[in-house]
């Protein structure tokens, strides 16, 4: 899928985001809105939930840093778990299959990225996302989400929320590169006791029927359900082939059974 | 800043935050650093990641806890017990650094006959006056020195010039029954284990996991760093509590080390910078103390004989303080005139924030600039502060948004219930709109000393301008309007050398004045290239001699590089003094010169080439042997040995009992905080610190001795998301979402008893008033066992207020006014309140209607 873009290919770039080292500054989320000019939104009230007054990615949040309160228990003291969410740039991207106007593109860097001036704002892509990260925007009536800094690694940046990041929690570069930090970077946190540390988005996850692996990877140092990540990601769309085999057996169950009952009913009149 | 000053010599960090990556345990008290240094905390991350352990003591959990190896939850307030059971543990248990103590402090010393301890007298030491609630210090000083003790402790910041005494009578052998060792033993007796989990909340199997984490990482392969901010300072006990931290650092060998020290966390970004060149009201430029009415200071010279010290590095005061008076009067300062001594104004008491507050309110303060501070949301006491700015005759707020110190008058608190009318109040109200700094040009002095030069980016928007440029014009326009008179207070004015060249925009040309700063020589008109080059004579003029260096030609100005290179990030900026990152770092080496050990060497005596050489700028002279012993009758710097690394000081070594420099006492005492829930476990008979400074005012009321009304602590913070009175935060649109609304933050237990659920509305109330606010029920607080008593800690942000996107109730108004005697600090840390469940109407005041988010964008 991935288009020529009339020079070379870089090959994929992406996130690896670290929960083990956040300290939930937000800085990532205000470059993001900075650099792309998204306005504030919520409803300017006390969430109440933790620090985390931002709720959830949206159309004009492309960064979202989760706290997590993990409450004491037996084998672990309390915590406060932080992580920075962001799109996942998928290798099998269900928002990208899903576009029936070819407004969600790959592009040189492997990122998934969607033209405003294409999108037609079906929201075919909302769910088709098992994460949740496209959303339509009421405003001006299209789906917006991490461009990966589109313009920016144009120009020879680094996305503004890496840049801003004052912890290296959010680093960027080549995928390889960052999965193979990830992954040493997993074992190192359990050689030091962090026995769920896990790199979600390795190329294992969600098994066959998953994505492939994550672009933008991420270390997490609990269960990804507690970070608000399944465990299993897959695509909407791989089941479609079989939904749609059910259905039009079912159908055609149904239709033998009607078949049968009229016949049943016309031959007890006779 | 008097906390570390007196003790060591100079107020600023010991260190620099890189160089916390090197340290192997790194603890942070009276500071949330990963939320209000988030930027400097990565490099307790980095040292974390190297496998350094990583410390948080604070009552809440907090950002930083989450990044810590250990968090102990502490009440506030009684952080002095948990560090005086450190020192007593280390001293005890002979963990300590014996070769550095003995060598590099002053332990050895013999305290004088007539000095009593706390443990004598109740809580006091000797010499309290009690009608005027301070101490004659004279019992205080070291026997055999040349009895030039002070029969007052000085003023609050010039504590450098006193501390540190020459000639004294010394046991080497640190047994001696009043030997300075000794008697801090024996002043900390009392602070144990058990006294800590009685006073702090914290059990004794967690202050063992400290102590171990702190001395197993401060040996000679080892170093510990402490962080402290505001959580310390702010405090009527704030000095000393830092001066505990130093002592405690001392003894274990870590100051003037790589990984080691004290790395003191400055509120903003340049708040290092505003006391080095000072809008404190007794300080001049360079820490060289405000002439004072109440001193022998009524000429040059009798100033100069007060603040010259025989030995140590104040023995150069005469040559800053002339250079000082050239810079601000050029030709008109003569040797005939005192330098034009006569024209600088001296104070006659206390004019802190605090003061100021009670001064508008009484009509002694008739107007206000107000130029980067929202005091009608952060005074203390806000409500009263308030008022205060009611009864001004006229204001001026510059800013880059309409804060709430310029609209008090029409949308405040007491506008809206009545007891303010904006008909009746006289205050003439300017509001001028100010440059942020992409849009001027300037530097930032940061937390670790460091200047740095920024340029501007963008214009600032419509008629914006920079505080230097409204400075400037009002100076000139000032200067005119008072050309004709010939009152006193005209001739400050006209005395002035006022000559800085502009830009075209008009704004003044701010390298010009950095190169005053740096100073020159008059003849040539050449910089000086240090402060070494200064001289008393009128020769050279010179802005603040401790940032001389930083233009070494007219046409290079430090400030301005960026090319970081080695372990101590030289030639990234310029730090004060001379460059140099780690202070004291002579003591990096051992007596003898050469390093602790391979892995902590920094600064190291080159036999063969006979100088100290290493990864910094040394701190020392460059060509002092370690073998160096002063001659008969040597003066300034010569009169220190070669083993004494604290050069700002008379002798040479740090203070661990500091004879006459404090208002509060020579060794740390641990007193409650002005308001607090319950005795004073360690000195039943002196509840608090016996002079600090109350300001009384009938709109000022303290809680009557451990009230019943008032049962739980209250402390205030900061978030990461927003800025102090949130003036440049809660204003912009991105900021504001992030933390849209003021919150306390309180434990489950307290919840339940009062009713609330997380997310509901509380009312917090103190004497001096109620706020209602939203509940944040969380786990990150948790009661604390304290003496058998439960007490609940309840967490409140005073960035909020009535303007703005976010907004809430003011958290200041319901702090008091009540200072530190020596740095004359508020007590905004520790306080206590009461919680209860608020009623709709209240509620109804609080929210203040709805806001539009991308308003002003």
């Amino acid at each position: 899928m991935t288009r020529s873009f009339g020079h070379e290919h870089p090959g994929a770039m992406g996130f690896l985001t670290d929960a083990t080292l956040c300290i939930g500054c937000k800085a990532c989320e205000v470059a993001c809105k900075q650099w792309n000019e998204l306005p504030a939104d919520g409803d300017a009230a006390l969430s109440a939930r933790s620090y985390d007054n931002t709720g959830d990615l949206g159309a004009t949040t492309w960064r979202h840093v989760a706290f997590i309160e993990r409450v004491a228990t037996d084998e672990a003291p309390f915590a406060w778990l932080m992580l920075s969410d962001v799109c996942k740039h998928c290798v099998h991207a269900g928002c990208m299959e899903a576009c029936p106007t070819g407004a969600i593109v790959r592009t040189e860097f492997d990122s998934i990225f969607i033209q405003p001036d294409i999108c037609n704002g079906c929201g075919y892509c909302v769910p088709a996302c098992p994460f949740g990260v496209p959303q339509l925007d009421q405003d001006d009536g299209r789906v917006h989400k991490c461009t990966l800094c589109y313009d920016r690694l144009r120009g020879g940046l680094q996305p503004a929320c890496a840049t801003a990041c004052p912890t290296d929690s959010i680093l960027f570069g080549p995928v390889t590169e960052l999965r193979s930090i990830g992954r040493s970077r997993v074992e190192s946190l359990k050689e030091r006791g962090v026995q769920k540390a896990s790199l979600y988005g390795d190329t294992s996850l969600g098994g066959t029927n998953g994505i492939g692996g994550l672009n933008a990877m991420f270390v997490l140092n609990d269960e990804p359900e507690l970070f608000n990540l399944p465990a299993a990601p897959s695509l909407p769309q791989r089941t479609t082939g079989p939904a749609f085999l059910a259905t039009l057996l079912s159908g055609a169950c149904f239709a033998l059974l009607g078949a049968a009952a009229f016949r049943a009913t016309k031959r007890g009149e006779d | 800043m008097p906390g570390l000053g007196a003790r060591l010599g100079r107020g600023g960090a010991t260190t620099f935050l890189q160089n916390l990556a090197e340290s192997d345990c790194v603890v942070v008290m009276g500071s949330n650093m990963a939320e209000n240094h988030p930027v400097g905390f990565r490099f307790v991350v980095e040292a974390r990641e190297r496998g350094g352990t990583v410390v948080h003591v604070d009552p809440r959990f907090t950002r930083t806890s989450a990044l810590a190896d250990l968090h102990l939850p502490i009440r506030a307030g009684s952080d002095l017990v948990l560090l005086g059971a450190l020192i007593s543990a280390v001293i005890e248990r002979g963990l300590f650094n014996r070769e550095y103590v003995l060598h590099y402090t002053n332990a050895a010393a013999l305290v004088g006959d007539a000095f009593q301890d706390t443990d004598d007298l109740h809580g006091l030491f000797s010499g309290y006056r009690e009608g005027e609630r301070a101490y004659d210090t004279s019992s205080w000083a070291l026997a055999g020195n040349r009895g030039s003790g002070h029969s007052q402790a000085i003023d609050a910041e010039s504590y450098e010039q006193r501390a540190g005494e020459t000639n004294v009578e010394e046991d080497p052998s640190l047994t001696h029954l009043r030997c300075v060792f000794q008697v801090l033993r024996r002043h900390f007796a009392r602070y144990t284990p058990e006294s800590v989990q009685r006073v702090c909340g914290i059990d004794p199997d967690q202050f063992e996991r400290l102590l171990s984490a702190i001395t197993a990482n401060s040996t000679p392969e080892r170093t510990t760093t402490f962080c402290y901010s505001v959580a310390w300072t702010q405090h009527t006990t704030g000095t000393q509590m830092i001066g505990a931290c130093a002592i405690l650092q001392l003894l274990l060998g870590n100051i003037g080390r790589p990984g080691g020290g004290i790395m003191a966390l400055r509120g903003h970004a340049t708040i290092q910078g505003s006391t080095d060149i000072p809008t404190l009201f007794n300080l001049l430029p360079g820490y060289l103390p405000m002439p004072a009415a109440d001193r022998p200071h009524a000429s040059l010279a009798n100033y100069l004989a007060d603040v010259t010290t025989e030995t140590g590095w104040w023995h150069h005061a005469p040559a800053y303080m002339v250079s000082l008076l050239k810079a601000y009067y050029g030709e008109r300062a003569t040797p005939n005139n005192g330098f034009g001594y006569g024209w600088l104004p001296q104070i006659e008491g206390d004019y802190s924030f605090q003061q100021m507050t009670l001064m508008m309110d009484r009509g002694v303060i008739q107007g206000l600039f107000c130029m980067g501070q929202n005091p009608a949301v952060g005074g203390l006491n806000a409500k009263l502060a308030r008022r205060g700015l009611s009864r001004l005759r006229w204001l001026v707020v510059r800013d880059a948004f309409e804060i709430e110190s310029a609209n008090f008058w029409k949308d405040g608190p007491e506008v809206a219930e009545g007891s303010l009318r904006p008909e009746e109040i006289p205050t003439e109200v300017f509001l001028l709109p100010a440059a942020l700094t992409a849009e001027k040009d300037g530097s930032y002095t940061n937390t670790q000393r460091l200047i740095q030069w920024h340029d501007r980016a963008v214009p600032p928007p419509g008629e914006a301008t920079s505080e230097a440029w409204f400075v400037h014009r009002l100076a000139r326009l000032l200067r005119e309007r008072y050309a004709d008179d010939d009152s006193p207070r005209a001739a400050q004015l006209q005395a002035l050398e006022w000559t800085y060249p502009t830009l075209p925009d008009g704004e003044p040309n701010l390298e010009r004045v950095l190169l005053e700063i740096n100073g020159v020589h008059l003849a040539s008109g050449q910089p000086v290239t240090g402060f070494g080059e200064l001289r008393d004579d009128g020769s050279t003029a010179c802005g603040c001699w401790i940032y001389s260096g930083i233009m070494p030609a007219t046409d290079r100005n430090r400030a301005r590089e960026r090319a970081a290179s080695g372990r101590a990030s030289l030639g990234w900026g310029y730090a004060w003094p001379a460059d140099r990152r780690i202070l004291y770092n002579r003591a990096s080496a051992r007596p003898d010169g050469t390093p602790w050990s391979e892995r902590k060497a920094w600064i190291w005596w080159d036999i063969e080439r006979g100088r100290w050489i290493g990864h910094d700028i040394p701190d020392f002279p460059s060509a002092k042997p370690p073998e160096y012993r002063p001659g008969a009758g040597a003066t300034g710097v010569t009169a220190h040995r070669g083993d004494a690394p604290f050069l700002m000081l008379a002798d040479g070594r740090a203070q661990l009992f500091v004879a006459s420099a404090l208002r509060d006492g020579p060794l740390p005492t641990h007193y409650e905080p002005w308001e607090s829930p319950v005795a004073n476990e360690l000195y039943p008979d002196q509840l608090r610190n016996p002079v600090a400074r109350e300001l009384s005012d009938p709109g000022n009321p303290y809680q009557p001795l451990q009230d019943p009304r008032f049962p739980h602590v209250l402390t205030t913070y900061r978030l990461t998301e927003h800025h102090t009175a949130g003036g440049m935060s809660r204003f912009v649109p991105w900021l504001a979402e992030l933390q849209p609304e003021g919150f306390a933050e309180l434990d489950s237990v307290l919840a339940d008893r009062v009713g609330i659920d997380n997310g509901g509305w509380i009312a917090i109330s103190t004497p001096r008033g109620e706020i209602v606010t939203r509940a944040l029920v969380t786990d990150r607080l948790q009661p604390l066992s304290i003496g058998g008593r439960t007490i609940h800690q309840v967490g409140l942000p005073w960035h909020f207020g009535f303007g703005g996107i976010a907004t809430g109730a003011i958290a200041n108004d319901l702090t008091s006014l009540v200072e530190d005697p020596n740095s004359l600090i508020h007590e905004g840390k520790a306080m206590t309140c009461s919680v209860r469940r608020a009623s709709f109407s209240a509620t109804r005041v609080a929210m203040d209607g709805t806001r539009d988010w991308n308003e002003g964008r």
